[in-house]
């Protein structure tokens, strides 16, 4: 069996930034991601990030992925395991990691902490026709695109005006690919205006209040019909709309990806604005397992800036418990919280400031 | 199809190899993941669904899905969208859940 002071399950920017930020402290690492690449959705994301100057503002997610990993790959004392999936979590933080292309290899891992990064699944959503081909996760739109240079059709219908939809529907433009139009079922665009501004300043049509129906094609997607829906989120009859579209984008947000903290036993908790079911944890981003540590969307969906900041709280306050030695703890510590505090500190962030208070336990602090 | 222009982005592809879809001779690049070659090659239909064997497509490219389970180099059930493509891959739909046969 595999041993190491910490283990690290999944490589998006919480678990690089936790994976750096303990090495540095001389924990010895063990990072396991299930992608072909590290970088989790960093190494698809073409824009420059807002937020904090600190957490690379101004600054592509591409170039901020690509530091990270040439970090990781500097550190002695980190392991990555690649393109491997964690299966269990069992007593004693022992992890089982199943790995290859036929996941015929199978690993044991034995650690003194865990920090689990695992980030989020894409939502889906009901609709006449929904397993059609040609009916994508934005992510999987954003892979095929911005990893591998590959159209993933030709004429786009995006279903969800929140930050990701906005930005996927100005990374296809960017392409050269037809976007037909956003659908949102609010009546107002959740995402930034900026990015909203910018796609509609480029023809795109922005229908709020309205969802997808139904999608229709024989092997794939030919045609869709939107409608417009009321304050219920009934269809109103009458308000249909045939869009002659080949791809349907799906970005109606995420859920938590948090299986092996149910396993592990953590208490959970659902909190609607944290997007679905979360750990509970402290400050530290430490979760009512002694041992086992979170960061990034698994504790709540939010975004690439703040996965980082608690991605280095976890690493460092996870490397601290096992008695590695940080000059100025306390300060490090401090400047951290009070970096993610003052990132949050927008009026978008609202709902997520009241979603970690629900999650957050008090116990134990000063 | 493949993007040819970029504001932003530079593809750094692979060498450009073979492998065959269904018998068919097709071409991608080394170290993509074989789906996305698929997809490039305007192959949409990946898998079929097991009861109902209703068309399946690239869907989550993750490996989370289980829409692009196809049979490589005679394995069923492999996950397409992260296995990357090698020189001479053999790649077909499957049947089902899969036979090695």
């Amino acid at each position: 069996m595999k041993e190491a002071d910490i283990a690290i399950i999944g490589g998006g920017p919480a678990g690089l930034s936790a994976a750096i930020y303990a090495a540095s402290l001389g924990a010895k690492v063990t990072l396991i991601d299930d992608g072909l690449e590290l970088g989790g959705q960093l190494i698809k994301q073409t824009h420059k990030f807002f937020g904090s100057e600190k957490q690379f503002a101004g600054i592509r997610g591409i170039e901020i992925a690509k530091k990270m990993i040439e970090d990781i790959k500097g550190h002695d004392n980190i392991e990555v395991i690649a393109n491997a999936t964690v299966t269990g979590y069992y007593e004693d933080e022992v992890i089982t990691i199943v790995q290859g292309v036929n996941g015929d290899i199978l690993k044991k891992l034995k650690a003194n902490r865990i920090i689990l990064t695992t980030g989020a699944s894409e939502n889906m959503l009901p609709f006449v026709n929904n397993d059609l081909p040609g009916v994508y996760g934005a992510g999987a739109v954003q892979t095929l695109m911005n990893l591998y240079g590959v159209v993933p059709g030709n004429n786009i219908l995006m279903i969800g005006a929140g930050n990701i939809g906005l930005i996927v529907s100005y990374q296809l433009l960017q392409a050269g690919i037809k976007v037909a139009a956003i659908v949102e079922a609010l009546p107002r665009i959740g995402g930034y205006l900026v990015h909203a501004s910018k796609i509609r300043r480029l023809g795109v049509p922005i229908y709020t209040s309205h969802t997808l129906k139904e999608v229709y094609g024989t092997d794939c997607v030919e045609k869709a019909v939107i409608s417009k829906i009321n304050q219920n989120f009934e269809f109103i009859p009458g308000t249909e709309k045939e869009l002659e579209v080949d791809t349907i984008c799906l970005a109606v947000g995420l859920s938590p990806l948090s299986d092996l903290l149910w396993q592990a036993g953590c208490q959970m908790k659902y909190v609607p604005q944290l997007c679905g079911y979360v750990a509970l944890r402290d400050d530290n981003m430490k979760t009512t397992k002694e041992k086992i540590y979170i960061a990034g969307d698994v504790a709540g969906i939010e975004e690439a800036s703040s996965a980082m900041l608690e991605g280095q709280i976890a690493g460092l306050n996870a490397a601290v418990s096992l008695g590695y030695e940080c000059d100025n703890y306390k300060e490090q510590d401090k400047k951290l919280k009070v970096e993610l505090k003052e990132l949050r500190d927008n009026p978008l962030s609202e709902e997520i400031k009241i979603g970690i208070e629900k999650a957050l336990i008090r116990e134990g602090r000063d | 199809m493949r993007i040819k222009e970029h504001p932003i982005l530079e593809f750094s592809l692979g060498k450009k190899i073979k492998f065959t879809f269904d018998g068919k001779e097709m071409e991608g690049y080394e170290g993509e993941p074989v789906a996305a070659s698929l997809v490039a090659a305007g192959i949409k239909v990946l898998s079929k669904s097991i009861k109902y064997h209703r068309p399946r497509g690239f869907f989550c490219a993750i490996g989370k899905c289980s829409s692009c389970l196809m049979k490589v180099n005679g394995i069923p059930n492999i996950r397409t969208c992260v296995t990357k493509l090698e020189e001479g891959m053999k790649v077909e739909i499957q049947k089902g859940k899969g036979d090695f046969n």
